[in-house]
């Protein structure tokens, strides 16, 4: 592998992690409520087919993010129904709403009289910056050559860092997913931090099933994002529950997806590996990392929210 | 306001009812509370003490019946609202977040708090708070790093941190020393010097007596009486509390105990984190002995426990059973070979909430007849034989097919010691089996043990109620830091010498 090479690789393992960041900090904010939601794949496909729906008709991109978003927040309000309100089994209620996603997703994409499907996008994300800035050796393509959505994504990483652990707001999100009834006592009301930061999860998988099919895979097909949101649910553990380390652990799976395709430019023999085993690569490498991970004492210094998944009754005895 | 004259309650609740699946918890309580006092709440458990506490901090709502406060009628939606209102409540379980710091907990859910958490400003407002009421904390600390008492005095500094002018303090005294039992006692006075009210949730008579300015006695949801502390006479309380007269076990030295049923050897037993909990324990439990273990709770009793009965390995060490080493046996092996065991949380280890009563009771036995035959269980016998032992225990309350839940504390607690009793166990470990039962349950619970002492069993009571040491244990091992700090036949025991044992000042005195 030679220097452009790797420069490649980076810079699309980059893009490829991008959308990883949006969903996996959206979950780690759900799961910090205490709520989880295995919706994620429903919501990022969601998001991809109504992002890229609104920018074919309109020829917008940024309305195809702000609908994309929508979209996902819509869809999660579902989930915060079910398993606030409700109370339902949150598993049952979020692998329904992966179910419901993505059969949504490629009905919309095949409906009506010009369907979506087969269609390249009106417009895709260009590379913020241009001229020389992006020509300097290694530094420009590494740090100027993406889109606004990769800049966006670091952001809201950062954001949501500072929001949880230097906010009033995150501190009440911490405490929800943490213990419920203790936060319930110091005046937080428990349903409606869940309300909003399930929302607020749904949209960020929203906008990263929008970054495929607008950024990555612009034409629309029936199943653009593969299988991302499963992969964010890994992360936001592998992650243990901080939105920087999901930055760091998404990158680390963009590269895991592109390596199969660098390595079959390398040539013999590496080409000859089966590009099939090598597409497995990022699955194994999640169930090695939450092996390792969550196996015996090291799960409890993880930090998993304590009131993961656990319905809130207020006046239970 | 202004306008109003100083003998409008601070808050008044008025024929409040409440009611949990059909039965009434609150029925018709009217309750008054002055501005400057301290208000005792007597009563037995299931009596309404709890319910009427949660109706007054906002997190039950009353089925009817009104909320005055300063003379005004208010609706609590949620704690937040009584929060606002000024009411706030210390609960026998704590509502700290025990992952955040003492400092993130005081300005959790605090409308004063900005956007921004400010730590600095934060941690100094909350070392003056301590200091100012003489509970000195580090606001630094994370909740599961706090003792018990420290975390009670959070969870006071954070309602004061919030100039709550009405305190709700539900059993405080449970979890605590003597000699914290007095700090606490006189930061209530204070509070209410400063013009606050505060609401002291007891069973114990002698704490009443000692802190408070009235008494309000519940029983069966209703109040039945209302009176200046130092116009009630404790037996006259009891009496009103209870509905009846009460012997509670009388006790006297008593010798000629049987051969050794329970020998422990140089026992080491991890705790949770991975630390030595227990630190290399050695004493022995005769047949028809009651030995008692005195500590402040997390200073290795739990896994004490566990390590004696199976649920921990121990690192290293021994335990026998009249001769038959059973150190690393499973639990059911040690089941078998004669132990039974009450621990301290009823409904998390103790009971499976889920199960009804009848199959509660069966936990232990189901192996053997009369409940199987083969491989099959045997419905009419969980029912007949459940029937019986709810006779037999006096266990109330209880709808055969209904989770076992349903039933009040002190139930639960008859019907768990029912099961372990009825095994006949060579040796009874008991955690704190009265605590926070009243005093009708707590009777029965005694009799039980004290019945399984006279059947030849040995007994050993850990607990952090001096009270009951000193009522049922013939002898008193003293607990500090996973170590036996002390032991003393019951008769020289007094609560203040293992008061200081307990808060780890080692006796001079050479046996």
């Amino acid at each position: 592998m030679n220097e452009s090479q790797l420069i490649l690789t980076i810079v699309a393992a980059i893009g490829l992690g991008t959308p990883l960041i949006f969903a996996t900090v959206g979950e780690t904010i759900t799961e910090r409520a205490g709520i989880l939601n295995l919706g994620v794949q429903g919501m990022m496909l969601i998001g991809a087919v109504s992002g890229f729906w609104a920018t074919f008709h309109t020829g917008s991109l940024l309305l195809g993010v702000i609908v994309a978003m929508i979209a996902g927040a819509a869809l999660s309000a579902v989930h915060a129904f079910t398993s606030i309100t409700l109370r339902v089994n949150q598993i049952v209620s979020g692998l329904a709403l992966t179910l419901f996603g993505t059969g949504l997703a490629s009905f919309l994409g095949r409906a009506g009289s010009n369907p979506l499907v087969g269609n390249p996008s009106r417009k895709v994300f260009e590379p913020l910056f241009s001229g020389a800035i992006t020509e300097i050796a290694v530094v420009g393509p590494l740090l100027f050559g993406h889109d606004i959505l990769v800049y966006t994504a670091i952001a809201v990483a950062g954001g949501a860092s500072y929001y949880l652990f230097n906010t009033r707001m995150g501190l009440s999100l911490r405490a929800v997913g943490e213990d419920p009834a203790s936060a319930e006592s110091a005046g937080v009301s428990v349903a409606r931090v869940r309300y909003i930061h399930v929302m607020v999860g749904g949209s960020l998988a929203g906008l990263g099933g929008a970054y495929f099919s607008l950024v990555l895979v612009p034409t629309w097909q029936d199943d653009p994002i593969g299988a991302a949101g499963w992969i964010a649910i890994a992360l936001v553990i592998l992650s243990s529950w901080r939105p920087w380390r999901a930055v760091v652990a998404a990158y680390l799976f963009g590269a895991a997806e592109r390596f199969q395709f660098t390595l079959q430019t390398l040539g013999e023999p590496w080409s000859a590996v089966p590009s099939t085993l090598l597409a497995m690569l990022p699955f194994v490498l999640a169930i090695a990392a939450m092996i390792v991970l969550t196996s015996g004492k090291r799960a409890r210094l993880l930090g998993a929210p304590a009131a993961l998944g656990i319905p809130y009754f207020r006046e239970q005895r | 306001m202004s306008g109003e004259s100083s003998d409008t309650p601070a808050v008044e609740l008025v024929d409040v009812d409440k009611a949990f699946y059909g039965v009434k918890a609150n029925d018709q309580v009217s309750f008054q509370l002055a501005r400057g006092e301290v208000h005792a709440l007597l009563g037995e458990n299931g009596a309404g003490k709890s319910t009427l506490c949660s109706i007054l901090a906002g997190l039950y709502r009353p089925d009817a019946g009104g909320i005055f406060l300063e003379g005004r009628a208010v609706t609590f939606k949620g704690p937040k609202d009584a929060l606002q209102a000024g009411i706030g409540m210390v609960y026998q379980h704590f509502r700290l977040v025990p992952n955040l710091t003492v400092a993130e907990n005081f300005a959790l859910g605090h409308p004063d708090v900005g956007v921004r958490i400010k730590q600095k400003e934060l941690y100094r407002a909350a070392e003056e708070l301590g200091e100012r009421y003489g509970l000195p904390i580090d606001p630094s600390a994370r909740i599961w790093q706090l003792s018990v008492g420290e975390q009670q005095r959070v969870e006071i500094l954070k309602l004061l941190y919030r100039d709550a002018r009405i305190l709700i303090l539900d059993e405080p005294t449970a979890v605590l020393t003597p000699q914290e039992s007095k700090a606490l006692f006189k930061t209530m006075r204070q509070m209410a010097a400063e013009g606050r009210s505060v609401i002291f949730v007891s069973h114990k008579l002698n704490e009443v007596k000692q802190v408070s300015d009235r008494v309000t006695i519940l029983r069966d949801g209703r109040v039945v009486g209302e009176v200046a502390t130092r116009d009630a006479e404790p037996a006259d309380l009891a009496r009103t509390m209870v509905g009846r007269d009460l012997e509670l076990p009388s006790r006297d030295a008593r010798t000629g105990f049987g051969p050794t049923v329970l020998a422990v050897e140089g026992l080491r037993v991890q705790g949770d984190r991975g630390l030595e909990a227990v630190c290399g324990i050695s004493f022995e439990v005769r047949a028809g002995e009651i030995v008692g273990v005195a500590g402040v709770s997390g200073n290795g009793q739990r896994e004490l426990a566990y390590g004696l009965v199976g649920l921990r390995t121990p690192t290293s060490g021994s335990v026998a059973l009249d001769g038959v080493d059973v150190t690393r046996a499973s639990v059911l092996e040690h089941i078998e070979s004669g132990f039974a065991y009450i621990p301290q949380s009823r409904l998390g280890m103790g009971l499976a909430p889920g199960l009804t009563t009848e199959e509660n009771l069966a936990l232990k036995a189901f192996r053997r007849a009369p409940y199987t035959k083969g491989w099959r269980l045997i419905a009419a016998a969980f029912r007949d034989e459940g029937a019986r032992q709810i006779q037999q225990y006096d266990i109330r309350g209880v709808r055969l097919g209904l989770p076992i839940r349903l039933l009040s504390g002190g139930n639960l607690q008859k019907a768990l010691v029912a099961r372990e009793v009825e095994l006949e166990p060579r040796i009874l470990i008991a955690r704190s089996p009265t605590r926070g039962l009243d005093v009708g349950a707590t009777q029965a619970v005694r009799n039980q043990i004290l019945s399984e002492r006279d059947r030849g069993a040995g007994v050993l009571l850990i607990s952090e109620d001096l009270d009951e040491l000193l009522a049922l244990a013939d002898r008193i091992l003293v607990m500090y830091e996973g170590e036996i700090v002390g032991e003393m036949p019951a008769e020289e025991a007094t609560a203040e010498r293992l008061g200081l044992l307990m808060a780890g000042e080692r006796e001079e005195v050479s046996p």
